[in-house]
């Protein structure tokens, strides 16, 4: 009868699996019960840098995500923005990424909007190229040799606030918001060969890799997943935005994982005795 | 002939770039410019090739009837559908109620949201069934797992908060990430450069030659 129980609950059909996370991810959507988010240092380094600049400073911020990474960096994206100008930071933008050119168009557009920022002014968008690598690299030396004209077609010397920027050591800093694995290139490139200071913001999934390089220094800041998204709302003061609220989701689902997880392991365990006695 | 003049190129091309890298004289960074150039229009092409990859496979699919041949169609019309519209209307990335923004933001992006949320329920159900702590590895690994999703959210204080700070799942949690996992790390790309330098060295020499394919 014991072992019995056990073995079913090792053989759980695994829609009730599916069931139990899809109800803890959706419920504390619609209950919107605000979790507290602590605030780490490697976020904190991003905040502190962005809002140590003069205002007209020009940085970079690159976003490379699409719709499948936007629940995660989107938020994150609107928040590095919405730091950067209410600061009165100018910003340039790429989309290495074919997938999430419209998202990243569309996030730019609308935060600038919210602050009144004009196009060519306070910001530009360069968009999209082929080769992410060759594009880090040839912006290292003039941003024109990749994007001789912007996303809208016009011609970046014709932009008054590309008046003297030529390449990243103009620029103060690149918070680079990355879902795919050319992260590597601006660490490799825009770092390591043109030693542009550089913050990543990217997928928790990724998130562990690149602690290894924020220990070595070669980026200043780095900001994980919604977490990170999370933290950086609250710095910039804005606790109610979409990360801090979706972090409810993400708690309550974490701890449904780590029961699942302890469920399985006392069902293989008790298995294994009865097995073995 | 066939192989000697690829592996010239190569030659020529590799030490050119590990000698400009040092040298920053204006006709080196000049000639650099221009090979980052070129790299970038040889990519364009390779769009080209992936998309007649694409299509000669699909259609193959359809020819013979494979399995799943119905899905190879769907590609396909997508893959003409998309373009048609793409070419059709200059403006169509800029025209946020065009008819390519609404398949964007309507089908595409809804579609591929869907697909990552879903990892979200593999990962349950996988966790549940081959999460175990069979070996002192695999339970190094659990544990690691389990402070660190506990550390990353407020669940992790909200269990150990009346613990000294050290003991606490957040400070636990950031340990881990600051020190082994970033010491593992280190160590894996340190052993990752060395092996690439090695190998891109043996390619620029021509010790190298899988690449040039032909057999053994």
């Amino acid at each position: 009868m014991y072992g019995g129980f056990w073995q079913k609950v090792a053989d759980l059909d695994r829609r009730w699996i599916y069931l139990v996370i899809g109800l803890a991810t959706f419920i504390p959507v619609l209950t919107y019960i605000r979790v507290p988010v602590s605030i780490t240092s490697e976020v904190s380094a991003v905040y502190d840098k962005l809002d140590s600049l003069p205002r007209g400073t020009v940085v970079m911020v690159p976003m490379e995500f699409g719709p499948s990474t936007m629940a995660e960096l989107q938020p994150m994206a609107t928040a590095v923005l919405r730091h950067c100008f209410s600061r009165d930071l100018k910003v340039i933008s790429t989309a290495l990424q074919i997938e999430g050119v419209i998202l990243v168009e569309q996030v730019l557009r609308e935060t600038a909007m919210e602050y009144s920022k004009n196009y060519g002014v306070d910001y530009v968008f360069l968009g999209y190229k082929p080769s992410p690598d060759m594009v880090i690299l040839n912006m290292g030396e003039n941003f024109r040799n990749s994007f001789p004209r912007d996303y809208y077609g016009i011609e970046l010397d014709s932009l008054s606030m590309m008046n003297g920027i030529s390449n990243y050591s103009n620029t103060a800093c690149i918070v680079n918001i990355n879902a795919t694995s050319g992260v590597d290139y601006w660490i490799n490139y825009a770092n390591g060969r043109y030693g542009a200071d550089l913050a990543l913001g990217v997928t928790a999934v990724i998130a562990t890799d690149y602690y290894a390089f924020l220990h070595s220094g070669q980026i200043f800041g780095l900001m994980g997943g919604l977490k990170g998204a999370a933290e950086y709302e609250r710095l910039i003061g804005r606790p109610r935005d979409i990360a801090n609220r979706a972090m409810t989701s993400v708690s309550v689902a974490h701890v449904f994982i780590i029961l699942f997880i302890i469920i399985g392991n006392a069902a293989f365990f008790a298995n294994r005795r009865k097995d073995r006695s | 002939m066939r192989r000697e003049v690829p592996l010239t190129i190569v030659f020529i091309c590799g030490a050119f770039m590990a000698f400009q890298y040092f040298v920053p004289h204006y006709a080196s960074a000049t000639v650099y410019e221009y090979a980052l150039n070129w790299t970038t229009i040889i990519s364009i092409f390779t769009l080209a090739v992936g998309i007649g990859s694409l299509v000669n496979l699909h259609s193959d699919r359809i020819a013979r009837r494979k399995p799943t041949w119905r899905y190879s169609i769907v590609t396909l019309a997508a893959l003409a559908f998309m373009t048609i519209l793409g070419v059709s209307s200059p403006d169509a990335l800029s025209n946020p109620t065009g008819l390519f923004m609404k398949v964007y933001f309507y089908i595409l992006s809804p579609v591929q949201a869907t697909m990552f949320a879903l990892l979200a329920f593999f990962i349950a159900s996988a966790a549940y069934r081959a999460f175990r702590a069979k070996t002192l590895l695999a339970t190094l690994l659990l544990l690691s797992a389990v402070i660190v999703m506990l550390g990353r959210v407020w669940v992790g204080d909200m269990l150990t908060g009346w613990l000294p700070e050290g003991l606490r799942f957040s400070y636990v949690a950031n340990y881990i990430l600051d020190f082994p996992n970033t010491a593992a790390k280190q160590a894996i790309y340190i052993g990752v450069g060395l092996g690439v330098a090695g190998t891109t060295l043996k390619i620029i020499l021509g010790i190298e030659r899988t690449w040039l394919g032909g057999g053994k």
